[in-house]
């Protein structure tokens, strides 16, 4: 057994409110490249801010290379040898290729100037064993995104790192700088450096890593060799569900049938492209439909409702509204024709805390309501009324602010800021997370009443059971693409499960249903 | 227990053919965009000053050049500092006040000799660049507030020295001080000297030192910076420390130049001084910088300046017109290069 560098024991982060960490285990020996998987909220990152001193935790104790550790700066578990590379690069972008690689360690001088020609001259060649040829004397910046990556990763290494925790290190990578990435995480572990491998796609881990922690709701629910769990396996404990486990129904309050229309489709997404993040989705709803948006964290689901919204540059692909093209990229023409977004993070996207139920209901629809720039209080009053009533908010007054609502009010407030546009088509990006089970159940009604009224609702939720009992139909998305579509009766939780797995296992599902 | 690592640094040896990921070099258009940047105000200095040579044949003669330089001088020493700050995507607007403290500390300090003199102004407005540091750094406040707290303070300061300004104090004739401050070294001005060796060292600490690596850092990616290990906080104290010592030293010499400290000076030269980084091609947003780029922007200033009196029959006060309206299109065209080259 190769010497243990790691050994992190009964690890416990408490924030207001949530439990985001609880007692959890974790031990990496020299050479092992281990994957640390969970949906949002697992508490992935709270291990990580843990680690690397971000964060500092309520419990537990942190012994690395036979001592007990207690970082106060991230700097510090960088100098003592935990290095971490980020999701989004973390380097300085004007400053040169070898000035970013050897910022704060560079070769200097006896009078203290630095050896320029050194630290070129060295960053070159330790660039060429990662792969990049490049001119080290350019702006970082100048630099593809993933020979940007290599360079945090050769900065990291060079630190005389033990561990290298790698944080969704591929989102925006090529598949051929995917290649180059894997070829050095298996030099880093013949080093004997520990890796840990946070990814979302399944293919990676299994490429790359030799051993899996799985996190749910903050607890470790599985951990050992990753070859002992096969995909379905891996995402059945990832989400908590039981393979074969009896479809429970009523669960949710979406009575589940909205008599599919056969009506011509009130959206059409055709191939929507957009670099790195989309490869060619297409979706389509028509109205009185509920089509789910299913798939892992980072498989595209947010990023396909912002593109239709207009909010997301794209590559290519069209969206089509009743039959209207629309101008890409436009949220305004999104607007206008007739979409509604309901972000994903409704305080930083979504709602005006400091204002009121009723100026948060008429913000979107204001420009309508005026005429030569005043607006019409009445109306205003009207409207704002109809909803209140009609959605159920619950508020002491049209005048009380909504940050002071709880989280479900707060939510069907922003559903009543687009309901009162008159809206064609409703995108939900998570529209039950965070609220309470009542405030759910009535988020949950509401979208099964909206549809009834001839809305096309495209619906993204990370709960299995919301998103099947609530969907006409599932699009399953991985990596960016659809992988497939279940609809009728084969939307199921089993089915659901083997679609995110990976699309060879849905062939088989079909084929048996 | 069986150990696997070696102590050696962990630089993975080359394996095999290793793939290229290299991407397309800058553009064209991105390279000529970058030249414009950064030496677009030495195009501009180098055309008005021929053009003004030969429309004014009082130009180009040695007085008015060498007029100029001195003049010149004070200006720059303040903008040096103000450059480091920038670049780290701060702002000083306290320094205009540093000055004429500085210039009113040094010639009072004149009477118990030129050590005083200059060590006076240097060790008070250190200090107070210090405390604006701190402030920034530390207490996370925003430095156009807290240099703009410092400036009024600083004013006040002055004011109180000198009775509401009501006293002027001489530096004494044929002092060491007077001589720093008037005579001449190979035809220019001491001061002119002086400016340039703090130009020569100011851009070896910014572009050949980890001080100056970090004071890049800092301004281009704050939080990456911090990550990589650069002391963020420390590398802010230092840039406003040395904005506040460059300013006093400024002050100082301005004083042994004119032989008192003439307590009306200083009014606005924060603003000068920030046109002059900012001309130079210092993004006002931090990150990229060039000492030398702040060094013709003063002498760009000066130089209109200077074609303005020259025309005579131009009323002084559209001087600063012409420099408003000149500062607005640098600035206009600075953001333009650089959202081509997608710095913002």
């Amino acid at each position: 057994m190769p010497e243990e560098v790691l050994a992190v024991r009964g690890l416990g982060k408490t924030f207001p409110g949530v439990r985001a960490l609880d007692g959890v285990d974790l031990t990496l020996h020299a050479g092992e490249v281990h994957a640390l998987i969970g949906e949002n909220g697992a508490g992935k990152s709270t291990l990580i801010k843990l680690l690397t001193g971000v964060y500092r935790p309520d419990e537990g104790t942190i012994v690395f290379e036979g001592r007990e550790v207690s970082f106060a700066t991230p700097l510090e578990a960088q100098k003592a040898g935990i290095s971490t590379i980020y999701q989004e690069v973390n380097l300085i972008p004007l400053l040169s290729v070898a000035r970013n690689l050897f910022l704060g360690r560079e070769p200097r001088n006896r009078f203290g100037v630095l050896d320029m020609a050194r630290m070129n001259r060295e960053a070159e060649e330790t660039l060429a064993t990662y792969g990049v040829r490049v001119d080290v004397r350019r702006p970082l910046r100048t630099l593809g995104v993933g020979a940007q990556q290599m360079v945090a990763l050769a900065r990291a290494v060079a630190t005389d790192a033990r561990i290298v925790i790698m944080d969704e290190p591929t989102s925006s990578l090529e598949p051929r700088e995917v290649e180059t990435l894997f070829s050095v995480i298996r030099r880093l572990r013949d080093a004997g450096i520990a890796v840990v491998y946070v990814s979302h796609r399944l293919d990676e881990l299994y490429a790359v890593c030799s051993t899996v922690t799985v996190l749910r709701d903050g607890r470790r629910v599985h951990h050992g060799t990753l070859a002992e769990l096969d995909r379905l396996q891996l995402v059945s404990t990832m989400l908590g569900r039981d393979l074969g486990e009896v479809r429970t129904e009523g669960l949710t309050k979406f009575t589940g049938d909205h008599s599919a229309a056969t009506d011509e489709p009130v959206l059409e997404a055709k191939e929507l492209t957009a670099k790195h993040q989309l490869h060619g989705v297409s979706v389509s709803i028509r109205p009185g439909e509920v089509v789910g948006l299913g798939g892992l964290l980072g498989s595209g689901r947010t990023e396909t409702a912002k593109a239709i919204a207009g909010a997301l540059p794209l590559g290519s692909g069209s969206v089509t509204v009743a039959g209207v093209p629309l101008r890409a990229g436009s949220t305004p023409a999104a607007i206008r024709a007739g979409i509604s977004l309901l972000p994903e993070d409704r305080k930083s996207e979504g709602i005006v805390p400091g204002l009121s139920v009723r100026e948060n209901i008429a913000l979107a629809v204001l420009p309508r309501l005026s005429r030569f720039g005043l607006v019409s209080e009445v109306k205003v009053d009207s409207i704002v009324d109809t909803f209140i009533k009609r959605l159920r908010i619950k508020a002491s007054s049209p005048q009380q602010k909504v940050g002071e609502l709880s989280g479900g009010n707060q939510q069907k407030v922003l559903l009543a800021r687009w309901l009162a546009m008159n809206p064609k088509v409703l995108l939900l990006d998570e529209p039950t997370r965070g609220i309470d089970v009542g405030a759910k159940a009535e988020v949950q009604k509401l979208v099964d009443e909206l549809a009834a009224d001839g809305l096309g609702v495209l619906l993204i939720s990370s709960d299995l059971e919301e998103l099947i009992e609530g969907s006409d139909r599932v699009v399953v998305l991985k990596d960016g693409a659809v992988v497939g579509e279940l609809s009728g009766d084969d939307v199921t939780e089993d089915n659901l499960m083997r679609a995110i797995a990976g699309s060879d296992n849905l062939q088989g599902v079909a084929a048996d249903g | 227990m069986t150990t696997t690592h070696t102590d050696a640094p962990m630089t993975p040896a080359p394996t095999g053919p290793v793939e290229k990921t290299e991407q397309a070099g800058p553009g064209r258009a991105d390279r000529i965009s970058a030249l414009l940047q950064q030496h677009g105000a030495l195009a501009v200095l180098v055309i008005v000053s021929l053009v003004a040579s030969f429309s004014f044949d009082t130009f180009a003669t040695g007085d008015n050049i060498t007029n100029m330089a001195t003049s010149s001088a004070f200006l720059a020493i303040v903008a040096l500092g103000m450059t480091f700050v920038i670049i780290t995507g701060g702002i000083d607007l306290s320094v205009g006040s540093l000055f004429a403290l500085g210039g009113v500390l040094a010639a009072w300090g004149s009477r118990h000799g030129t050590l005083v003199a200059l060590l006076l102004p240097l060790a008070v407005c250190g200090l107070i660049g210090v405390v604006n540091g701190l402030l920034v750094a530390r207490s996370r406040l925003a430095p156009f507030i807290v240099t703009l707290a410092a400036m009024l303070g600083a004013r006040g300061l002055m004011l109180a020295l000198t009775d509401e300004g009501a006293e002027t104090y001489l530096v004494a004739k044929g002092s060491f001080l007077a001589e720093l401050g008037q005579g001449t070294t190979l035809g220019l001005g001491n001061p002119v000297w002086i400016t340039l060796g703090l130009f020569v060292a100011g851009a070896v600490v910014l572009r050949r030192t980890r001080f100056g690596q970090h004071v890049y850092a800092v301004g281009g990616n704050e939080d990456a910076a911090a990550l990589m290990g650069a002391p963020v906080a420390r590398t802010k104290i230092l840039v406003y420390t040395l904005s506040g010592l460059l300013a006093g030293l400024a002050g100082a010499l301005n004083a042994a130049w004119l032989a008192s400290g003439v307590t009306i000076l200083g009014n606005g030269m924060e603003l000068e001084a920030i046109s002059a980084v900012v001309i130079g091609g210092t993004l006002l947003t931090g990150g990229l910088g060039y000492v030398s780029g702040s060094l013709v922007g003063v002498l760009l200033l000066k130089v209109i300046q200077n074609v303005i009196n020259q025309i005579g029959s131009l009323d002084s006060s559209y001087q600063q017109v012409v420099s408003g309206a000149f500062l607005a299109v640098v600035v206009i065209a600075q953001t333009w290069l650089g959202r081509r080259r997608q710095l913002m």
